[in-house]
């Protein structure tokens, strides 16, 4: 049957058309094998430009020393939450996977299980400086398969930060260390009596602080509960998520004692998603805050070129360690987490993206690198190169932390169990759910999202 | 003429068919299918078919369930009351007004429909904020002042969408009353109508299709507004401004449940569907 001219065209140009579309979704990466794609979280705060200016001297020198290679970055430039999102989307297709990522290690176990990395123990084989890594940070990228997924570029851990100005208004010793959770409300109880305008305590809290309130505010109290010797939150043994642990609830209450007793910022300011910005950026730098429990990354805010100068926080600001709940042993408690740089399973230059590991990761640049972000070095040489320890104050005090520091159960569940715990804590802080109702909340929502997989203690 | 084969008759629209189905229909289908699935964005190797489970949860879920309910409180504030009766009112004075105001007045509307509904959120949330320009004014008037986005949540987001989409109303209404005949006023007017007796028994019946039309758009439009309410309130504090879109963004994206909160998505669909069942009856029924 003749086909009019008219109609075979259109019906040409479609079928090109179509045809070009599919092959474009299915060819591979599409970049050049001389180009090595690296993404990484942007600061959301424009004035910071700490890893944007590393890693472009990282650049420089690894085209220089590879010719007629090129690195482009793809910066995603998001908050915590949205970074992982975005940056999963991107590990689906082999479209859109750069060739190395920079990942939590909070979801890094979750992707591994995804199949979205690549192990790297036939490079890290070949590779002399991965004898100079301490242990427990190689542990933080390894999947439950025993393989490495990750080169840690450092980690950090958490304490208590005080205003020493503060503190001499409110008649407190400046060189101050709670041994209890009640020295801590006490020291809050006595700014807020004798330091008007001034918020006495600051504890993130609830799901618009994400990760953040889970891990510098909720988990900072829950492993200090306890004897101290079991992880409060995951049971290892039975592979099984805990529920109803009495540890839970007093951590809650400490919550809730902040915030109704209003030792804590406004409740309406601490619930802001970019609250981080202002105790880091305004509330500290202008002594408006008493105690902030925080990272040892603190000070990447102040430093020259970051936006909000603060050359003198030193000799302002005291730390002190993060007490247990009752003072038991081991005294102090802290969590640590970090980031790794990782391959996609997807991505096109796997080989190159190696070598662009290596380059960040010699021993000179990590350094570089640790002092820049305020980092905690796992890398046993450059913890112990006298640059490392006394490029900034506050560096041996975050390093010591890590012999009493815990690391999160962080499997495939642990996100969903962390916004359980964001919401257990936001009910209490706006004074909604009581501490019992919250925390049978939490028993409730992990029963739900961990498949059933809890036990009570 | 001649009449051909069918088959050969159809095969210009072929290429906008195949277009149609691999570009449209395709994804759709696709999403269809995942909301079946538990399939999620991290933290599994595999996903399998589930059948009716994440349905089921869903109706099962409080967070779920008092999303749902936000979502009605908010489009039936924001769009049936908000947008359409202030649009209407905004048409009928400026039909009124001297050219000068009605070019400024609408001028003034159509910009706030036109700005993107994030720079439209950001503008809002800078109005309601503790800082913001609401209780600056509140400040001067010596009336207290409130923390808009914390206390009444809710209510600040409605507000932000009727200032951003009343000028679609407006535009559609002021095109319905310039169709009504002008001797039919007069007449009514002779015949002694006083303004409510003219607005309930000529204008309203005249114009019931634009209403049912807007009513339905309109409908439409909110309940999907994500945006606006994400970057005013990010649907807290805590759940209490969380409508559908943004529950169904924190399980799929935030919680990495995509196969969950697609099948939200497609509840989403269905509660559109319903009200476009009733403003379909009510463009229908005749006079």
């Amino acid at each position: 049957m003749p086909v009019r001219p008219t109609a075979a065209l259109p019906l040409l140009l479609t079928t090109a058309l179509a045809a070009t579309a599919l092959t474009a979704c299915g060819s591979g990466s599409g970049s050049s094998p001389d180009t090595v794609k690296v993404s990484y979280k942007q600061s959301t705060d424009n004035s910071v430009k700490v890893m944007d200016t590393y890693l472009a001297g990282i650049k420089k020198q690894f085209e220089h020393e590879h010719p007629g290679k090129k690195v482009e970055f793809v910066p995603i430039k998001a908050p915590d939450a949205e970074y992982y999102t975005k940056l999963q989307q991107m590990l689906r297709s082999p479209r859109t996977a750069p060739d190395l990522v920079y990942e939590d290690t909070f979801l890094i176990n979750s992707d591994i299980t995804s199949g979205y990395l690549k192990p790297l123990d036939p490079y890290l084989a070949k590779w002399p400086d991965w004898g100079q890594f301490v242990g427990t940070a190689k542990a933080a990228a390894k999947g439950q398969d025993g393989k490495t997924y990750g080169v840690p570029d450092g980690t950090d851990t958490r304490g208590l930060w005080f205003d020493k100005r503060v503190f001499r208004k409110a008649g407190l010793p400046t060189d101050w260390q709670p041994k209890t959770w009640d020295d801590i409300l006490a020291a809050a109880r006595t700014i807020k009596r004798k330091v008007p305008g001034v918020v006495a305590l600051n504890v993130y809290t609830g799901k618009p602080a994400g990760e953040r309130a889970t891990m510098q505010g909720f988990e900072m109290l829950l492993y200090g509960t306890g004897d101290g010797t079991r992880d409060p939150l995951y049971d290892s043994g039975s592979k099984k998520w805990i529920t109803g642990s009495q540890g839970f609830e007093d951590s809650l209450k400490f919550v809730e004692t902040v915030y109704r007793d209003k030792l804590g910022p406004d409740v309406s300011d601490a619930l802001d998603p970019n609250f981080n910005t202002t105790v880091n950026g305004e509330l500290l730098p202008q002594g408006k805050l008493g105690i902030a429990l925080d990272g040892s990354w603190l000070p990447q805010a102040w430093l020259p070129g970051s936006g909000h100068e603060w050359p003198d926080w030193s000799k302002q600001l005291g730390l002190a360690a993060m007490p247990t709940q009752n003072g038991q042993a081991p005294g102090k408690v802290s969590m640590s987490g970090g980031w790794t740089w990782s391959i996609p399973a997807k991505a096109g230059n796997p080989d190159l993206a190696f070598e662009f590991v290596r380059t960040m990761q010699t021993k000179d640049n990590a350094r570089k690198w640790y002092i820049a972000n305020s980092g905690i070095a796992v890398r046993k040489d450059v913890a112990a190169d006298p640059a490392y320890a006394g490029a900034q104050p506050g560096i041996r005090f975050f390093t010591d932390l890590v012999a009493s520091t815990h690391y999160r159960p962080a499997y495939p569940a642990y996100p969903k169990v962390s916004t359980a715990v964001q919401e257990a804590m936001e009910g209490v802080t706006t004074g909604d759910l009581s501490v019992a109702e919250a925390a049978s909340g939490y028993d409730a929502t992990v029963e739900d999202v961990t498949g059933g997989r809890v036990v009570r203690k | 003429m001649r009449r051909g084969n069918p088959a050969v008759r159809a095969l210009p629209l072929a290429p906008a068919l195949v277009l149609l189905l691999l570009f449209l229909a395709g994804p759709i289908a696709y999403c269809v299918w995942i909301a079946f699935t538990d399939l999620q964005l991290t933290g599994q190797a595999h996903s399998s078919f589930v059948g009716l489970a994440n349905f089921r949860r869903a109706f099962r879920d409080d967070a779920f369930l008092h999303a749902v309910r936000l979502t009605l409180v908010f489009t039936v504030l924001s769009s049936l009351i908000g947008q359409n009766t202030l649009g209407l009112a905004l048409a009928a004075l400026m039909k009124r007004a001297s050219k000068p105001v009605r070019t400024l007045t609408g001028g003034i509307v159509v910009t706030a429909w036109v700005l993107p509904e994030v720079v439209a959120g950001f503008l809002l949330y800078a109005f309601f904020r503790r800082e913001g320009t609401l209780n600056a004014i509140l400040d001067w008037l010596h009336l207290p002042r409130q923390n808009w986005l914390f206390t009444l949540p809710v209510l600040a987001v409605s507000f932000a969408n009727v200032w951003r989409g009343t000028a679609f109303s407006m535009l559609v209404y002021s095109a319905a009353l310039d169709e009504i005949p002008a001797e039919i006023t007069e007449a009514a007017e002779v015949d002694g109508a006083g303004g409510w007796r003219r607005l309930w028994h000529i204008t309203l019946p005249m114009i019931r299709r634009s209403i049912g039309t807007n009513l339905m758009l309109n409908t439409l439009q909110t309940l999907s507004v994500f945006g606006l309410i994400w970057v005013m309130t990010r649907g807290g504090p805590g759940n209490r401004s969380q409508t559908l879109p943004l529950y169904m963004y924190e399980q799929a994206f935030q919680n990495s449940m995509i196969g969950y909160g697609t099948a939200v998505a497609l509840l989403l669909l269905v509660v559109g569907s319903l009200f476009s069942v009733v403003y379909l009856r009510l463009l229908r029924t005749e006079v």
